[in-house]
C-alpha cells in the first residue's frame, strides 16, 4: 500500500514530453533533487525527505535563431562512478552542468539543419567525461536507429554473466543492446512492432521497454528474447523507472496510472518472471514522468502534463 | 517538435469555431419575414458560414498552412481567426472574439488530450471536416452564391485533399506522438472553464479536464491486466491476471481514415446546440496561472518571426469587403450586450490577446509586400463543366 505525501510546489507545469522526471537521490545529505522540463525552462528543486522544498532554480536552453524560444526535450541526471552531471536536451544541442545546475561545464551544438540531427536523426552521441572540470569530449557517433532516439539506459558492466552495457530505444520501437569498452559494440537488436518505445530500462542483463500502445516487454538483452509481455495500460507509457536494489520496476502512462512491479529470476528456469505488486490512479493527469525516490523503491514521484507539482507516494 | 502541426491545429480550431457561430447565431435568428433590417435571419446565418469556409479553403492560403513550419503562439493564431471571423458579413467585439477563441481552443484542447491514439486526431479532423460539408448543404436562398463557393471548393477539395494526405498519409505512430506533444505544448496552461463542459463533467470546477478510465481501450492496444511469461523458444509457459484499476474493453471496431466513413470517434462533432448557450469563467484563472515566460510578457506581442508568417498566411486570405450599403451585422457571443460590456472590462490580464493590425506595422517593407500579395490575388478561375444549378448541392461537391 502506499500513500500521498505532500506535493512539491513548481513553478512551472510540467510539458508533455516522455520522461519528464529525473530524480538524484542524495542520502548522505538527506537531500532529493528533482529535475522537470516546462517549455523553454527546466526547473530543478531541492527537497528535505519530508518533500519541503529547499531550493529552485531555472535552466533554460540556449537561445538561437528561431520563432519563439528553443524547448527543452530532457533534463536529466547522470551518475557516473566519479561525478554527478546534470544534462539539459533541446533542439540546438546539449547542455552538461554541474549537478546542482549552477554552472555550465559544456556545451555541444547540433547543426541547425531542420529538426536537429544527433539524437533526432537516429545518431547515439558518445562523450568522455573527465573527472572534474570542463575537458568534456565528443569520443564516438554511435549508427543503430534511423529514428529518433527516446531513452537510453545503462548498468554497471556486471562481469561475465551480464555483458549488455547499455540499451538504445527509438521512436519506431526498435531496441538496440550495447556493450560498452573504447569503442561501443552493438550486440543485439531488438525490432519494433509500430509503435514508438518512449521508456527503457536495463536490470541484470533484462531489457525492460515500455511502449506507444501500452505495454511494457522484458527481453533477454544479450539474444533479444521476448521473456514476458505485460497488458499494462490502456494508453501510451510515458516512464519506466528500476529500483535496482530491490528489482522493482515503475510504469507511468497517459491513463493515468503508475504500478509498481517486481522482477526475479526464477531459480529452475532462469527466465524472467514479473509480478504485479501496487497500482496507483492519479486522477485526471496525463502523466509524463515517474521516478523512483530511494533505491529499494519504497518511494516515487509523480509529474503531469500541466500540473505545477510533483506528486509523492511512500508506502506504508 | 513536429513542423507539420499547423494545418491541424488551424483546421481544428476553424471547425470549432464554425459550430459556435452556427449556433449563436441560430440562437439569434428570426424567420426571414418577421426580421427587421438589423436582425439575423437563415440566409444571413448560412452566408456568414459560407463566407467563412470558402477563405478557410482558399487556396492560396492552404498552401501557405501546408508548409512544414513550426507552430506560432496562440496570440499570433489568434489574429488569424479574427482576419476569418470577419470574412463576412458578421462583425464581433474584442469581447465576443476573445470568448470565441478561448471556447474554441478548450474544445480542441479536450479532443486532443482524449484522443485514444496520437493519430485519432486525424479522425476529429474529419469529423469537423464533415460537419463543415454538412453547413454548406442545400440553401436555396442563395443558391447562386453557394453554387460559386462549390466550384470553387471543388477545385480546391482536391488540392486540399492532396495536401491532406500528402501531408499526414505516411507518418508514423512515433511522428503522430510528436504532432499530439506539440499540440500539447501549445495548449499548455489554459484552463478556462466552459459551462457546458462542466455540466456535462467533462471538466472539473478547477478547470482540468475529466481523464475517464474506463471505455474501449485505443484500437490497436489491448485491454490491462495480463502478464504473460515465454521461454527461450517463444513458448508461453505463464499466464498471470492482475488488477489494473481501470474498467476498460476492447475496442469495437477502428475509425475510417477514408474519405466517407465511420469515424467512431466522437470527439471532434457538434457538441453545441441552440438549447445550450455556452459560457466561460474567468474566475479562479490567476490563481492557476504559472507565472508567465518571458515570451509573453515582452512589450512587442508578437515577434517579427510571427509576423512575417501572418503577412504570408493573410497575404493568401480574400477577405469581401461589404459590397454596396450592407451594413456590417454585430454577432453578441454573450446573452446581453451589458454582459458582453463586463466580460471586455473584466478579463484577466494575463488571458488578454492584444489585436494585431497587421497594416498598421512599421515596416515599411512588409506592408508593401502583403499589398503586393494581396493585390495578386485575383482569382482567374476556369470555368468548369459543372452540372446544371438544379443538381444537389452535395453531389456537386463529389463529382469533379
Amino acid at each position: 500500500m502506499f500513500r500521498r505525501e505532500r506535493s512539491i510546489p513548481l513553478r512551472g507545469s510540467a510539458a508533455a514530453l516522455c520522461n519528464n522526471l529525473s530524480v538524484l537521490q542524495l542520502p548522505s545529505r538527506n537531500l532529493t533533487h528533482f529535475g522537470v522540463v516546462h517549455g523553454p525552462s527546466a526547473q530543478l528543486v531541492s527537497a528535505a525527505p519530508e518533500g519541503v522544498p529547499l531550493a529552485q532554480r531555472q535552466l533554460h536552453a540556449k537561445e538561437g535563431a528561431g520563432v519563439s524560444p528553443p524547448l527543452i526535450t530532457q533534463v536529466h541526471w547522470c551518475v557516473l562512478p566519479f561525478r554527478v552531471l546534470l544534462v539539459l536536451t533541446s533542439h540546438r544541442g546539449i547542455q552538461m552542468y554541474e549537478s546542482d545546475g549552477s554552472v555550465m561545464v559544456y556545451w555541444h551544438a547540433l547543426d541547425s539543419g531542420d529538426a536537429s540531427p544527433g539524437t533526432w536523426s537516429g545518431q547515439i552521441l558518445v562523450f568522455d567525461i573527465p573527472a572534474k572540470g570542463p575537458n568534456i569530449v565528443l569520443s564516438e557517433e554511435l549508427a543503430g536507429h534511423q529514428t529518433p532516439v527516446t531513452d537510453i539506459a545503462t548498468e554497471p558492466a556486471q562481469g561475465q554473466d551480464y555483458v549488455a552495457d547499455m540499451v538504445t530505444a527509438d521512436d519506431s520501437g526498435l531496441l538496440c543492446v550495447w556493450r560498452s569498452g573504447p569503442e561501443f559494440k552493438l550486440l543485439t537488436r531488438i525490432p519494433g512492432f509500430g509503435v514508438p518505445c518512449p521508456s527503457v530500462q536495463l536490470w541484470h542483463g533484462t531489457v525492460a521497454a515500455g511502449y506507444g500502445d501500452g505495454q511494457v516487454r522484458l527481453y533477454e538483452a544479450s539474444t533479444g528474447t521476448l521473456h514476458v509481455q505485460i497488458s499494462a495500460h490502456a494508453r501510451a507509457i510515458c516512464a519506466l523507472d528500476l529500483a535496482p536494489e530491490a528489482g522493482k520496476l515503475l510504469s507511468a502512462a497517459e491513463d493515468t496510472f503508475v504500478h509498481i512491479w517486481k522482477l526475479s529470476r526464477s531459480p529452475e528456469s532462469g527466465y524472467t518472471e514479473v509480478e504485479h505488486c501496487h497500482g496507483e490512479c492519479v486522477p485526471d493527469t496525463q502523466v509524463c514522468g515517474a521516478r523512483f525516490c530511494d533505491p529499494s523503491g519504497s518511494s516515487f514521484a509523480v509529474t503531469g502534463y500541466d500540473l505545477a507539482e510533483i506528486l509523492r507516494f511512500s508506502s506504508v | 517538435m513536429s513542423v507539420r502541426t499547423l494545418p491541424l491545429l488551424f483546421l481544428n480550431l476553424g471547425g470549432e469555431m464554425l459550430y459556435i457561430l452556427d449556433q449563436r447565431l441560430r440562437a439569434q435568428n428570426i424567420p426571414g419575414d418577421k426580421a427587421r433590417k438589423d436582425e439575423w435571419t437563415e440566409v444571413d446565418r448560412k452566408r456568414v458560414l459560407h463566407d467563412i469556409i470558402s477563405t478557410m479553403f482558399n487556396r492560396k492560403f492552404m498552401e501557405e498552412l501546408f508548409k512544414p513550419q513550426e507552430l506560432y503562439s496562440k496570440k499570433a493564431l489568434r489574429t488569424v481567426y479574427d482576419r476569418l471571423a470577419h470574412a463576412s458579413i458578421m462583425r464581433l467585439n474584442q469581447a465576443s472574439m476573445d470568448k470565441l477563441y478561448d471556447l474554441m481552443t478548450m474544445a480542441f484542447k479536450h479532443q486532443v488530450l482524449l484522443c485514444p491514439r496520437p493519430k485519432d486526431v486525424l479522425l476529429v479532423t474529419f469529423n469537423h471536416l464533415d460537419a463543415i460539408k454538412g453547413f454548406i448543404q442545400d440553401s436555396p436562398a442563395i443558391l447562386h452564391q453557394v453554387e460559386e463557393i462549390f466550384r470553387q471548393l471543388t477545385e480546391v477539395k482536391c488540392f486540399f485533399l492532396l495536401c491532406l494526405w500528402q501531408t499526414y498519409g505516411g507518418l508514423s505512430a512515433g511522428e503522430f506522438q510528436l504532432i499530439r506533444q506539440t499540440l500539447l505544448t501549445f495548449f499548455q496552461d489554459l484552463h478556462i472553464r466552459v459551462s457546458l463542459f462542466l455540466k456535462d463533467k467533462v471538466q472539473n470546477s478547477n478547470g482540468r479536464f475529466v481523464l475517464p478510465v474506463s471505455g474501449p481501450v485505443p484500437w490497436g492496444t489491448e485491454v490491462p491486466g495480463l502478464i504473460r511469461m515465454f521461454d527461450s523458444k517463444g513458448k508461453e509457459v505463464k499466464k498471470v491476471e492482475f488488477k489494473h484499476g481501470g474498467n476498460y474493453v476492447t475496442a469495437p471496431k477502428e475509425g475510417s481514415f477514408e474519405l466517407y466513413g465511420d469515424r467512431v470517434l466522437k470527439l471532434g462533432t457538434n457538441m453545441y446546440s441552440v438549447n445550450r448557450p455556452v459560457e466561460t469563467h474567468m474566475s479562479g484563472a490567476s490563481k492557476n496561472l504559472a507565472p508567465r515566460t518571458q515570451e509573453n510578457i515582452a512589450p512587442n506581442p508578437l515577434a517579427k518571426e510571427e509576423l512575417n508568417f501572418l503577412a504570408r498566411l493573410m497575404g493568401g486570405m480574400e477577405i469581401k469587403k461589404p459590397s454596396g450599403p450592407e451594413p456590417g451585422f454585430r454577432l453578441n457571443l454573450f446573452t446581453t450586450d451589458e454582459e458582453e460590456e463586463q466580460a471586455a472590462l473584466t478579463r484577466p490580464e494575463e488571458l488578454s490577446y492584444e489585436v494585431i493590425n497587421i497594416q498598421a506595422t512599421q515596416d515599411q517593407q512588409r506592408n508593401e509586400e502583403l499589398a503586393r500579395i494581396m493585390g495578386e490575388l485575383e482569382v482567374t478561375d476556369q470555368p468548369r463543366q459543372s452540372a446544371s444549378k438544379g443538381d444537389d448541392l452535395l453531389a456537386m461537391m463529389d463529382g469533379l
